[in-house]
């Protein structure tokens, strides 16, 4: 046993970790456990602990170069040699900045430490070996080796190695959004040999010993395998391990060991530490700082050279130069040398120390009034801003690079059902189209909604059927209430938490889940139902064709059936139905018999349907009232006819029960089976919501069977033959079921118009109007397709097709072959999934929106105005990102897009150069045609055809391709010439990458925004993090630096308070600079007068009290309220935002140029008073008083002008006023108060004295008034004649609300003349324009790049009634070489080089 | 219903608990006045700059001109006795010298005279640090700041201490009026020069029932010929650290070159009016070395208007500033006329 300790620590350096079960260690021999090295489960993230605070954090403030330098000062101050005054005092700044940067850290890390508490004491179970059972432990003492047993819905605690499921199949699901931000449920299965054992899972008897790689950050990969005691191996992967972070759902229960706990997991592995950011403004305020040291060291040498060779200049000292203690004389040198210290600390206020304060404390007035905006305030979720960085504010105004995750931000990340063509009769789906709109403003309350839903759809409420009423509103009920409940929980979770009840299923808002029906297409399948029903023989092609559409709906999918109630479980059976007092059975022995009768009776349709209709309408009056069980007049066949009335006539006189009853009484009864559908993506689930409100509700899904609740209440069982499920190169699926009621063999198809519109029939075995029929159908619904590719939804065609047994036998022989197959399975299963979905029949296409987010486009295109790239990092799928992007304009219908899928680096090289060299032609010949529009008047530009633009699209592959392979360099290039990028199927590291890469290599502001876990290290890469609080989890929140709750609010978040926090810091800033070298000069100055001796005319205090109150005051509230243009003309002009990203304000020349001012001024303020007082019995502090009051004017007027608000209360004149009394009074106070206050300087009764002079106010007017001339002079010019646009946009204000609007607008032309306003044009034919979606029909091999671009099409809607294939049939790649070949021809064919009248779409594709 | 209700209710304490106010504060939408530098304000304000400027400035350049001022540097003057200073062995040798000068016409009004020093750095920062305020309200007190000169060798301690005091100006200036037939010693006043806080608040002498029992125990400043309370023997009321000459001068110089206020003519009998015109002595105790370090001693004779004494600058800076305002009214008219004839020749266009 100990050699195997030996041997086990051994293998735990050799990169492997060996785990064994807790249970035979108890607490007493826990020193002999191997686990007990790894770490527990408590984490622990906070900086400091009580005991290392204060040193620690003390060191961590010297890291701040200024903080030494105070310190330096401060210390130098004690040096005898200098003869500082009080060197006690000058420790006072010092200390009060660090205290209180020490108190927002201690803040900060307490916030921390409570977070770290909370998690690390959530509940979960653990295994003891005293109780035999599971005990319920907090967090922090799961240890590796424990075994966990985990509830539906609960997170899990570790990563823990799955061995027990209660699904039989040993399957456990798992969401993972907190993770990686994919809401779909993952499947985790029990590790081999434990699935197969039926009884209860014992943890006291295993005894294996696992070993598995060492903890690191790689989501999607773990490998490691378990040791039985009889030496036999089993292995297991990811596909085991429960992650940490992640939910349990659809599982009751899942017990496994714990493998990694708390720092070890994966989830906080990935989580790399914040990052203390710094604002640009800071960073290059610390360049200037290092200006400024400069200039003081020439300052102070000025001052030890001259004293030197003042000093030396007597040959007998003076009486009034005093000897030091002793009665000893400092040779020149010397002397010079300790004037030289004595100088640093005489003018050090030229670095100005109450900046930083000055600037954390502005920093928390504008986070205050950022997180205060109402604008920003979403009411849905009750969640305003939060600003969780409280030092980069003024970089959300200088932000170049914004880079955007996808789902959940810029897309709501729910998909609705929006559309659908059957059998080429497109159902527009208004009233569904009302309800999206009128959604927003429901606020949840569901009897206003389920009213207004009746009062909005007016005509509908004749034919709206009873199972409308009741299997949507009703469920929307339900959901709703889950939904407030959620937002209860939002509290709870904005602290960190993710609470398990909050989403309850994935992709199952009550956006998602209610569709209301399409009245028109509603009453078709009523007719089709009965017909179907009645297995009439005369019954059309289409009413099959529209039942066979929603069955395909229903059936032809993954999707998970679960009842609301919790815990969630699985429907596998059909749930009974026990409200109405009928059970199962009966039911079906009413519709075996009914069915019997219905035939017998051979109903005409067309009665039927009037009937129904009527049924229909008397329900419908009668539902949404309340639910009343009275009976309408108005059809004498209903009296009460539901539950057990219902059973009696059943059973005894089945004739006379006309089938509408059955209907209402089937649809009551179904009700408080409110199913839930978990699906694994959201477009599967809105398709069977969409089923569901034509009342084809899928009931349960087993792999061997569905049962789906036809609109007569029928419950069909279709027996599951075969699942082809979906795959990224057939991009569709297939079901093979066998029809209960005709036992045909049926395959349901899905997929991507594109494909599926290339495998259909065509030829209808010699019947030619058939035929016609088929080709009209496929080109009407082709059509559609178009048309909802153009509107941004997201298309999928449904086909089926009938199976002859004989074939269907084939088949399946074929695929259990290929099933058994071990050499290239897939290929063959890909071939016989391809053999089997030929010849199919269309039965329809639907549109699917992926809503995005309220006023992301807007927002896109105002960001963009504004300057700001945007790229979007997506983990999705091309043809989804793509898609997204067309509909949040990020893309153009007109812009080119280039493709790059490699990965191969060579391709990707060549294929890079080959891009950039295509879009640089593009450039340079638009360069010449910019600029002549630049002269001719902006009306003929805009009805030119604009230039192209491009975007970019590349995949996770060949990102990594550009890292590794070293082509960031061509990449950027190419990327900085692009309208947008976007990158698909990357994952949360590339992400963080593709920051980095642009932030450090091009040296640009970025800004990344996310809402799942899988941005988290994107969001730390970049400049400013921004997390979304949506649906996914806090991590985004927590690793933001502001955490928004909807994308739009990025436009003001940006564009109106980015704006201001940038101009107004900026201006603070540069305004302490100018103000501290203008003060600090002046007593520089004074040293010519004094023989460098460096005295001072003012008094000490009265220089503090002037640096920290007087000038400090205003500058802070002007850096917290001043506006130079109002958020209106800010939103309105987004053009303004370039100020801040040029960094306009504050830069190199701004800040030289307000260095020179500040020399001048202070040049005035000194020499003005001098020449005054010259050779007059004027005294050191009389003189001094002067100057400081002059210099308080000039340096507070100064201000003033640089001010754009005056506002009446806190700033302007009245905080002008405000200052000068302030200093007046405390002036007159310091000076009478007392004579010993600060010996040996005493300032006694010179105010007052002053105050009586004619000439101090003389002073006190001339000299500000030549200080400040020549800056009055520039801005008068500016203002006058100046044409910048933060000027112009000043002017506009003054105007009246209706002009205002039209100078922006006029403003706005004039500065897009060339570039924007065509493009605004560009959209405007993009809508016209009957180009399908083009991208989604490319096909990214690997190995294989397509390099596509499209040039505008410009033709109308109406005209392009061309055939499917032949439009796109240019598309179709053409593959040539073999994947992974290399040094294939590189082929270039463009028929129409760019030519931008050109109304054809030329196409160029390079294969390798 | 009920719980309607209460839904609903809960559903706005929610809101109302994260929701910001809808103030004007917070939403930053405070009434404020936007200046905008129109042409016509900037043009405005730059004229009526310039014309105020201009105003003032003459009114000062005129009132300056009206001071009337004589100042005499006698540092030459009296050659043997500078000579003899420069020797600080000499120090308790006396020396005089009378200085003649004529006045051309009356100085009316308030005359006051004034001993200028010229190149005497009593701004230098350990000469004006070496003194102390408390010594000076006649508390017994450490006096750490005037080092060296605080006590000497012996330990006893000076007072008053540090080495302003110690450097303190000890010539004696008297004015004589050669009449017709006799002269006559111009009436001088030696008190009331000092600021009235500094005599009655900032200096005191140590209590005591008489002023050399006060400074017992204490010695007078090395430079010193005689102890501080022998000032002034005359006037017990300006004994002591409260004598008008040593408050004066404690009163540190902002500059090399200054003066001080020494007396004020008292304008009794002849001298009503003024100094009538006539031929004048500057009688002088020469004490005050200046020539070791450069320095020049001079004697003023002053009258002073509201506006300060004869330095024009602050009228002259008036003047040019006005000017200088008013010329940038015109060059922003001119260019403001230049460019909006352009501007119409482009709308033409």
């Amino acid at each position: 046993c100990n050699r195997g300790k030996v041997r086990k620590r051994k293998k735990k350096n050799e990169n492997k970790r060996v785990i064994i079960s807790n249970l035979p260690f108890g607490s007493k021999k826990w020193k002999e456990n191997p686990n007990r090295y790894y770490d527990s489960n408590e984490i622990k993230t906070t900086k400091y602990t009580i005991l290392t605070f204060l040193p620690k954090n003390i060191y961590e403030q010297f890291h701040r170069l200024a903080n030494i330098y105070f310190v330096f000062i401060a210390l130098l101050n004690f040096v005898p040699v200098v003869n500082a005054f009080q060197p006690e005092v000058s420790v006072i700044p010092i200390c009060v900045i660090m205290a209180m940067t020490a108190i927002k850290d201690a803040w900060e890390d307490f916030r921390r430490y409570k977070l770290d508490k909370e998690i690390n004491h959530m509940g979960c179970y653990i295994y003891s070996r005293e109780e035999h059972a599971y005990v319920e432990k907090c967090w922090k003492d799961v240890r590796v080796g424990d075994f966990v047993q985990l509830q539906c819905n609960e997170i899990i605690p570790a990563d823990i190695l799955l061995l027990h499921s209660s699904d039989q199949n040993g399957i456990c699901h798992l969401e993972t959004a907190n993770l990686d931000g994919e809401t779909n449920l993952k499947q985790r299965r029990v590790v081999m040999g434990f699935s197969s054992q039926n009884t209860l899972f014992e943890p006291e008897f295993f005894q294996n010993t696992i070993i598995c790689e060492m903890p690191n950050n790689d989501l999607n990969k773990f490998k490691g395998y378990m040791e039985q005691p009889n030496n036999e191996r089993v292995g297991f992967n990811i596909e085991s391990l429960l992650l940490r972070g992640c939910t349990i759902r659809n599982t009751e229960a899942a017990a496994g060991i714990v493998i990694y706990a708390g720092h070890e997991t994966k989830a906080m592995l990935n989580n790399s530490g914040p990052r203390y950011k710094r604002s640009r403004i800071e960073r290059r305020m610390n360049r200037d700082i290092f200006l400024c040291v400069g200039l003081l060291f020439v300052m102070c040498l000025v001052g030890a050279v001259g004293h030197g060779i003042w000093t030396g200049k007597f040959w007998e000292h003076p009486p009034y130069d005093v000897p030091d203690e002793n009665g000893n004389f400092a040779s020149p040198v010397l002397a010079g040398f300790y004037m030289f210290l004595a100088m640093i600390i005489l003018l050090q206020i030229l670095i100005p120390i109450s900046l930083y304060v000055s600037i954390e404390l502005v920093k928390l007035g504008q986070v205050f009034l950022i997180h205060n905006d109402i604008d920003l305030y979403d009411e849905e979720a009750d969640l305003p801003i939060q600003c969780r960085a409280l030092n980069i504010t003024e970089d959300l105004g200088q932000i170049q690079y914004i880079f955007s995750d996808k789902t959940g931000t810029l897309t709501e990340n729910k998909m609705v059902f929006r559309r659908c063509t059957i059998d080429g009769i497109e159902f527009s789906h208004q009233e569904n189209a009302k309800r999206l709109e009128t959604h927003k403003e429901l606020d949840l309350d569901d009897e206003d909604f389920a009213k207004l839903q009746l009062l909005t759809l007016p005509p509908m409420t004749l034919e709206r059927a009873a199972p409308f009423g009741h299997s949507t509103v009703r469920p929307l009920r339900r959901c709703q209430s889950a939904r407030a409940r959620f937002q209860g929980h939002t509290r709870s979770r904005s602290v960190g938490r993710r609470d398990s009840s909050q989403s309850q299923v994935a992709f199952s808002s009550s956006i998602e889940k209610d569709v209301a029906p399409d009245s028109r297409l509603l009453r078709r399948v009523r007719e089709a139902a009965l017909q179907t029903e009645s297995l009439s023989p005369t019954h059309t092609k289409t009413s099959t064709s529209l039942t066979d559409f929603f069955l395909a709906l229903a059936i032809c999918n993954t999707v998970l059936v679960s009842t609301a109630t919790e815990p969630r479980q699985r429907v596998t059976i059909p749930p009974p139905i026990k409200p109405s007092g009928i059970t199962l059975e009966k039911i079906h022995q009413i519709f075996q018999r009914l069915k019997l009768a219905s035939l017998s009776q051979s109903f005409s349709s067309s009665q039927s349907s009037s009937d129904l209709g009527a049924s229909f309408s008397a329900k419908n009056t009668e539902e949404p009232l309340a639910g009343l069980e009275s009976c309408d007049n108005d059809n004498d066949n209903d009296s009460g006819g539901r539950g057990q009335e219902l059973q009696d006539k059943g059973s005894t006189d089945i004739g006379s029960t006309s089938l509408d009853e059955v209907f209402k009484s089937v649809t009551n009864s179904s009700l408080p089976a409110a199913f839930c559908y978990e699906a694994e993506s959201p477009d599967e689930a809105a398709l069977v919501y969409a089923a569901q409100a034509y009342s084809f509700t899928l009931v349960s899904r087993t792999p061997e069977q569905v049962t789906v609740q036809l609109p007569q209440g029928t419950l069909l069982t279709f027996h599951i033959l075969y699942t082809l499920g979906f795959d990224s190169v057939r991009k569709r699926m297939s079901v093979v079921v066998r029809h209960p009621l005709t036992n045909e063999i049926v395959v349901y198809t899905k997929g991507a118009d594109s494909v599926i519109m290339d495998l259909l029939d065509d030829s209808a075995k010699g019947d030619i109007s058939a035929e016609k029929r088929l080709k009209r159908i496929k080109e009407k619904t082709q059509k559609h397709l178009d048309y909802y590719a153009r509107d941004g939804l997201r298309t999928l065609c449904i086909a089926k097709k009938v199976l002859s047994e004989d074939d269907f036998q084939k088949w399946a022989n074929f695929r259990r072959e290929a099933e058994a197959a071990i050499d290239n399975r897939e290929e063959l299963l890909m071939e016989t999934a391809q053999h089997l979905e030929t010849k199919l029949t269309l039965l329809g296409a639907t549109g699917i929106e992926d809503r995005l987010q309220d006023g992301v486009p807007d927002t896109i295109v105002a960001l963009r105005e504004a300057g700001i790239q945007i790229w979007v990092l997506t983990g999705d799928k091309q043809e989804t990102a793509v898609n997204i992007a067309y509909s949040c304009k990020l893309l153009n219908q007109r812009d080119t897009v280039f493709t790059i899928n490699t990965e191969n680096r060579e391709t990707c090289e060549s294929l890079l150069n080959l891009t950039l060299e295509e879009v640089r032609k593009n450039y340079e010949f638009d360069k010449p045609r910019r600029k002549f529009f630049g002269i001719i008047p902006t009306s003929c530009s805009a009805s030119e055809a604009p230039s192209p633009e491009f975007g970019l699209v590349v995949d996770g592959r060949t990102l990594n391709i550009i890292f590794q392979g070293g082509l960031e360099e061509k990449f950027l290039a190419l990327t900085r010439l692009c309208r947008s990028v976007l990158c698909c199927r990357s994952t949360p590291l590339q992400k963080s990458m593709v920051v980095k890469l642009v932030r450090r290599q091009l040296k640009v502001m970025t800004l990344s925004i996310g809402d799942g876990a899988n941005d988290v290290s994107m969001i730390q890469a970049a400049d400013v993090g921004i997390g979304i609080s949506g649906q996914e989890g806090m991590q985004a929140v927590m690793a933001s630096d502001f955490a928004i709750s909807r994308f739009k609010h990025l436009k003001k978040l940006l564009l109106v308070h980015g704006h201001w926090c940038y101009a107004r810091l900026a201006k603070m800033v540069i305004y302490f600079f100018y103000k501290n070298v203008c003060y600090v000069n002046l007593l520089f100055w004074y040293q010519f007068f004094c023989g460098f001796s460096g005295s001072t005319m003012i008094d000490y205090w009265q220089m503090i009290f002037f640096n920290l109150f007087f000038t400090s005051v205003p500058p802070l509230l002007f850096g917290v309220l001043d506006k130079d243009v109002s958020a209106e003309t800010l939103l309105g002009l987004p053009e303004l935002y370039k100020n801040g990203q040029n960094s306009e304000i504050y830069n190199l020349s701004t800040f030289i140029i307000t260095m020179l001012d500040a020399f001048y001024q202070s040049l005035i303020c000194f020499f003005v008073p001098y020449l005054m007082y010259k050779d007059s019995d004027i005294e050191v502090f009389s003189f001094g008083n002067p100057i400081n009051t002059i210099s308080l004017l000039t340096i507070l007027l100064h201000q003033a002008l640089e001010m754009k608000t005056w506002r009446t209360v806190f700033t302007g004149v009245f905080k002008v006023h405000f200052c000068l009394a302030f200093y007046l009074i405390f002036s007159l106070i310091y000076n009478s108060a007392c004579v010993l206050c600060n010996p040996p300087s005493s300032p006694y009764w010179i105010m007052e004295r002053q105050l009586t002079d004619p000439i101090f106010y003389l002073l006190c007017l001339i000299t500000p008034a030549i200080a400040l001339l020549p800056r009055f002079f520039i801005l008068a010019l500016r203002g006058t004649f100046g044409a910048s646009l933060v000027l112009k946009a000043q002017q506009v204000e003054k105007l009246p609300k209706g002009q205002q609007d039209l100078e922006i607008q006029k403003l706005r032309s004039r500065k897009e003349a060339p570039s924007a306003v065509s493009h605004r044009h560009t959209e405007n034919q993009g809508l016209s324009a009957s180009e399908g979606n083009p991208l989604r029909r490319r096909t990214p091999e690997e190995g294989f790049c397509f390099f596509n671009r499209w040039a505008e099409e410009e033709s109308a809607a109406t005209d392009s009634s061309v055939g499917p294939l032949s439009g796109h049939h240019p598309l179709v790649p053409i593959r040539e070489t073999a994947p992974g070949q290399d040094g294939g021809k590189l082929t270039k064919d463009y028929p129409n080089s760019f030519n931008c009248g050109s109304h054809r779409r030329s196409v160029s594709s390079v294969t390798l | 219903m009920e719980k309607k209700m209460k839904n609903k209710t809960s559903v706005a304490t929610q809101e109302g608990d994260r929701c910001p106010d809808n103030s004007a504060f917070k939403q930053q939408r405070l009434p404020a006045w936007k200046p905008q530098l129109t042409i016509a304000s900037v043009l405005s304000s730059f004229f009526l700059t310039g014309a105020f400027c201009l105003a003032v400035g003459v009114c000062l350049v005129l009132s300056a001109n009206s001071v009337r001022e004589i100042q005499i540097d006698y540092s030459d003057k009296c050659s043997d006795c500078s000579k003899l200073r420069e020797n600080s062995s000499n120090w308790n040798k006396e020396c005089h010298c009378s200085i003649n000068f004529t006045l051309k016409e009356d100085i009316l009004g308030d005359v006051f005279m004034y001993y200028g020093l010229q190149n005497f750095y009593q701004n230098h920062r350990r000469y004006m640090m070496s003194r102390s305020d408390a010594q000076l309200l006649g508390r017994n007190v450490n006096r750490s700041y005037c080092a060296p000169f605080s006590t000497y060798r012996n330990g006893t301690p000076m007072a008053p201490c540090g080495a302003i005091a110690n450097s303190m100006f000890n010539d004696t200036i008297d004015l004589f009026y050669n009449g017709n037939s006799s002269v006559i010693q111009v009436p001088l006043l030696k008190t009331g020069n000092s600021w009235w806080t500094d005599k009655n608040v900032k200096f005191r002498n140590p209590k005591s029932h008489n002023l050399s029992s006060a400074f017992a125990g204490t010695a007078h400043p090395p430079y010193w010929q005689k102890p501080v309370y022998l000032l002034d023997e005359e006037d017990e009321r300006n004994n002591g650290y409260v004598n008008d000459d040593f408050i004066v001068w404690m009163r540190v110089s902002a500059f090399a070159t200054f003066r001080n206020l020494y007396r004020r003519l008292r304008r009794t009998r002849h001298f009503a009016d003024g100094l009538p015109a006539g031929n004048y002595t500057f009688r002088i105790s020469y004490n005050f070395p200046v020539t070791r370090f450069k320095g020049r001693k001079h004697v003023i004779l002053s009258t002073v208007v509201w506006s300060g004494g004869s330095n024009p600058f602050l009228g002259i800076a008036y003047v040019v500033s006005g000017a200088a305002a008013t010329l940038t009214g015109f060059v922003i008219t001119g260019i403001h006329l230049k460019l909006r004839k352009k501007k119409t020749y482009f709308q033409k266009q």
